[in-house]
C-alpha cells in the first residue's frame, strides 16, 4: 500500500520535472520557430504595403509600420516593428509603445522586444555602445539615431518611455529620442534593460535609396 | 502508472518499445502544440515592456 503510494508520488514528481524541462525548451527555443515565421510575414506585408501605395500613418495594433536596422547586431540585421507592446504583438517582433512618437518625430520613439525566446529580437541589446547607429526605415525616409546611454531599471520605471526620457509621462519633448526596452537579466523579468538614443538626422528615400552611410558602420 | 501502461502494451518487445516511444512523442507534441501556448499566454512572464 505505502509502496504503491510512494511509487505513484515519485512517478508524478519525475513526470512534473520532465514537463517543466520541456516547458523551458518551449519558451526558449520552440517559440522562436513561430515568431520567426510571424516576423517574416509582417515584414513581407509591410514591403508589399509600401510598394502598393501610401500606408496609414497610424498603424493598427499588430501591424508593422517600420524597419529597424542595427548594424552592431550584424550587417543585415533588421526587424519589422509592429504597433503595440502586448504579448500578442511582441510575438511578431519588436513593438512600438502606443502613443509614443513615430520615427523621426520629436518625442520618444519607444520600442519593446523580447530578450530570450519569441524571436529574441533584443537578445544582444547589451552590446550596444554609445554612438552606435540605429537606423529606422519608414515608407519614405531613413532616420538615424545614435545610442546615448544604456541602463538597467526597475520594471515600474515607466518614465524611460516618456516624451523626454526620464521626464514626465505627459511632458513636452525636448528632442527626438529613441528608447529600446527588453528583459534583464536574460531569462528573467526582474529588471529592464533600457537603451536610449537621439536622432542624428533623417534622409528621404529619394535622396538615399540604398540607405544612409550609418548602415555600413560598426 | 508507467509499469501499468507497460504491462498493458500489446505485442512482443520491439512493438511495445515502439508503441511506448510513440506515446511519449504524442504527449510531448500535445504539450508543445496545445498546452504550452495556452499556458504561456496566461502566465505572461517575460514581458519586456514597462
Amino acid at each position: 500500500m505505502i509502496r504503491t503510494l510512494v511509487r505513484g508520488l515519485s512517478e508524478l514528481a519525475v513526470t512534473a520535472g520532465a514537463v517543466l524541462l520541456l516547458f523551458v525548451v518551449y519558451e526558449v527555443w520552440v517559440t522562436d520557430l513561430s515568431s520567426d515565421r510571424a516576423q517574416d510575414r509582417v515584414a513581407e506585408e509591410l514591403r508589399e504595403d509600401w510598394t502598393t501605395g501610401t500606408p496609414d500613418p497610424e498603424p493598427d495594433l499588430g501591424q508593422a509600420f517600420a524597419f529597424v536596422h542595427i548594424p552592431r547586431f550584424g550587417a543585415d540585421w533588421t526587424r519589422a516593428v509592429v504597433e503595440g507592446t502586448d504579448p500578442d504583438e511582441l510575438e511578431d517582433g519588436p513593438g512600438h509603445y502606443v502613443g509614443s512618437a513615430m520615427p523621426g518625430e520629436r518625442g520618444n520613439f519607444a520600442l519593446a522586444g523580447h530578450r530570450v525566446g519569441r524571436g529574441s529580437p533584443f537578445l544582444a541589446l547589451d552590446v550596444l555602445r554609445p554612438g552606435d547607429p540605429v537606423v529606422v526605415e519608414t515608407v519614405d525616409a531613413w532616420h538615424v539615431y545614435r545610442v546615448t546611454t544604456t541602463s538597467v531599471v526597475d520594471p515600474r520605471q515607466s518614465s524611460v518611455v516618456a516624451p523626454t526620457p526620464g521626464g514626465a509621462a505627459n511632458g513636452e519633448p525636448t528632442g527626438a529620442f529613441l528608447t529600446m526596452t527588453t528583459c534583464h537579466p536574460r531569462f528573467s523579468t526582474r529588471e529592464r534593460l533600457v537603451v536610449h538614443g537621439e536622432l542624428e538626422g533623417s534622409t528621404s528615400k529619394t535622396a538615399a535609396p540604398d540607405g544612409p552611410a550609418a548602415l555600413e558602420e560598426v | 502508472m508507467y509499469p501499468w501502461i507497460w504491462r498493458h502494451l500489446p505485442g512482443p518487445l520491439p512493438v511495445r518499445v515502439t508503441t511506448a516511444l510513440v506515446l511519449v512523442l504524442a504527449a510531448a507534441a500535445l504539450l508543445l502544440l496545445v498546452v504550452f501556448p495556452v499556458a504561456s499566454s496566461h502566465l505572461e512572464f517575460w514581458t519586456p515592456a514597462l
